[in-house]
């Protein structure tokens, strides 16, 4: 049985499994208990107040509790001060474990770890990126993380999204990460945003962070995160990844203000946005769960730099001074089948006459509120709608003339090899759109080949039906081939039509043993 | 695939395509040219003229509107004249001169 597509077999199994966590955890906290409450009243008993245990067993006279044997660079720092969730400036003992490791770094040292513990994240987008990215902020003891993301976890997920796990399937990303953050690092606090980026918003929730990480997946949620971020003033590390590539720039930093213009934002570098029919998303286009997962980890890293900034007073000398220079905009492009696979692009950066971040900017928090700057509008002005093909038919219809003995007919799927290998209609040919598009004539000759190899039925007017993943693609090799003389009224194609929904809706309405993928 | 240039006007470039473009030129991601060195009107072949012979000789993908509309680079595209933005550059005016690397990119938006 396929637990994730039998939601009441997914959910019973998903309870068992988190009853069994529950009851885990509710050992625990009857054994932590049992230990808190021993070891609470042995202190006391011993010497009357509570000492900490390495400093009473030293060779040392006995220290009155009060008394400081030792100082740090906090006495220096003003790091007094609270922040917006009422954290102030100090490491516990713990911390100074936890975090030895990066401690020690000349580029962090107490005094980044101390920007750390008061910082506040905010990661939009709970996916591919904003998985690596928010588990290294949490292990870093980025103080304040806040996950925003309005969607549940499905099983085409796991492969790259690494915080999240089988048994929450079809539960909320934000929860599913903030669980195993707190698994991480519970010194943290998360702060959970059910939601996507919503434009009334954007500006106000971003306030309350320091940084913003764009973990998003489309375009009109960069151009918003970008706008927002340079209205609330705070700096933008987005990236992207697709098939085998990823992207990554930091925007608005430093961030403008009434006395600095502010680094360039997303719209200096892609003032206009790309037409909507060019944009793949990770479903369309594929992805390779260690390309996007490189691209989190670096974001996570240009987020630490950006919370900590190298500091020449203070510990760490850098000998060529290299990093205490204004960094040239820049992006980073990651492409693991290329040699080599990292490259850094110089960009022209601010761009005059920006409509967000320049002198003459004309977005504003009030006109981002209001319909007038519609993002997703922006986005998809520029994409035509594909000419509708007239003739379509169901999967159910299609199932029936596959049933009908006596209908004899083609059926060309249009997906590209990769997928058709994946898996496919018996008796489909395969001829993917990409050559058709390039080819239609080139293409039809394949299929001339195909059919005349594989049965007699050659006569002219056979019957040809097309097919695709969604129903997408179908339709517009459909189009290309309506316009071609094999295909016109008496020739040797008598086309019928393309199957709408594609083989997902094969899977739906005819044969659920059919994959999806 | 021309890997060297011969001597009577071509300029040897490289140009390469990433972000998905390199499905409109063969589904390869480097191409080692050799570009005439004058337009069709006899000046200096500049970026302008690159995109154009690119279309014409280069491209084997049918979507030419993934690569250029209104007769320049689609929205969403970056030009990196040796790893620097066209618009440093003089953007479709920069004249182009033996063994320049001109990368384009497309974004990307997946996450
Ligand atoms: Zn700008």
């Amino acid at each position: 049985m396929d637990l994730p597509n039998n939601p009441v077999l997914r959910l019973r199994a998903q309870i068992a499994s988190l009853e069994g966590v529950l009851a885990d955890l509710k050992t625990q906290l009857i054994d932590a208990e049992a230990y808190y409450n021993q070891s609470a009243s042995a202190k006391a008993d011993s010497s009357g107040h509570l000492q900490i245990q390495t400093f009473s067993s030293s060779p040392f006279q006995p220290l009155n509790h009060h008394e400081k044997t030792f100082e740090s660079l906090i006495d220096q720092l003003d790091l007094s001060q609270e922040d917006n969730w009422g954290r102030s400036g100090k490491l516990t003992l713990q911390e100074h474990t936890r975090y030895g490791r990066q401690l020690i770094m000349p580029e962090i040292g107490l005094r980044g770890q101390l920007r750390f513990k008061n910082a506040a994240a905010l990661i939009v987008g709970v996916g591919g990126l904003g998985c690596p990215a928010a588990t290294y902020l949490a292990g870093a003891g980025v103080g304040t993380i806040g996950l925003m993301d309005g969607d549940t976890i499905e099983l085409s997920n796991l492969h790259r999204q690494i915080l999240h796990t089988q048994k929450w399937l079809g539960l909320s990303k934000v929860d599913s990460a903030v669980e195993k953050l707190m698994e991480r690092n519970s010194e943290n606090h998360y702060v959970a945003h059910h939601c996507n980026l919503d434009q009334k918003r954007a500006v106000e929730t971003m306030r309350k962070y320091d940084l913003i990480l764009d973990c998003t997946d489309r375009p009109s949620t960069r151009y918003l995160v970008s706008d927002a971020a340079v209205l609330a003033g705070k700096p933008v590390v987005t990236a992207s990844a697709l098939r085998t590539e990823g992207q990554l720039m930091v925007l608005n930093n430093p961030p403008k203000s009434l006395d600095n213009p502010g680094g360039f934002c997303y719209r200096c570098v892609f003032p206009k946005p790309p037409p909507a029919e060019s944009v793949l998303s990770c479903g369309e286009g594929g992805i390779l769960g260690p390309v996007v997962g490189v691209m989190g980890v670096l974001m996570a890293m240009e987020a630490l730099k950006i919370l900590s900034p190298l500091h020449p007073d203070h510990g760490y000398q850098d000998p060529t001074k290299a990093s205490c220079d204004p960094i040239p905009p820049s992006l980073l492009l990651y492409s693991a089948y290329s040699n080599p696979p990292f490259r850094s692009i110089k960009l022209r950066g601010k761009r005059k006459g920006c409509p967000s971040c320049s002198d003459t900017a004309t977005i504003t928090e009030e006109s981002l509120k209001s319909a007038s700057s519609d993002h997703a509008a922006f986005c998809a002005s520029t994409s035509p709608a594909p000419p509708p093909n007239t003739s379509r038919i169901s999967a159910k219809e299609y199932s029936k003339v596959r049933e009908a003995t006596e209908s004899p007919h083609v059926l060309v799927d249009v997906r590209e090899k990769v997928q058709f290998d994946i898996c496919h209609l018996k008796g489909s040919v395969n001829i993917p759109y990409s050559d058709i598009s390039r080819d239609p004539e080139a293409s039809i000759d394949k299929l001339d080949h195909a059919i005349s190899d594989g049965n007699s039925n050659t006569a002219d007017g056979v019957s040809l039906y097309l097919i695709c993943r969604y129903g997408n693609d179908s339709q517009l090799a459909a189009n290309t081939f309506k316009t071609l003389p094999r295909f016109q009224p008496y020739a040797k194609y008598d086309f019928k039509g393309d199957i709408s929904g594609g083989l997902r809706a094969w899977t739906q309405s005819v044969d659920p043993d059919f994959p999806e993928y | 695939m021309d890997t060297k240039a011969d001597d009577e006007g071509n300029l040897p470039i490289v140009v390469e395509f990433t972000g998905g473009l390199e499905l409109l030129f063969s589904n390869q991601r480097k191409h080692q040219i050799a570009l005439p060195s004058t337009d069709e009107n006899g000046r200096s072949a500049n970026l302008a003229f690159l995109v154009r012979y690119l279309c014409q000789s280069l491209m084997t993908g049918r979507r030419k509107d993934m690569f250029v509309t209104d007769g320049t680079v689609r929205p969403g595209i970056l030009v990196l004249v040796n790893d620097a933005d066209w618009e440093l550059e003089g953007e479709d005016q920069y004249e182009l001169k033996r063994n320049d690397n001109i990368l384009f990119v497309s974004t990307l938006h997946g996450g």
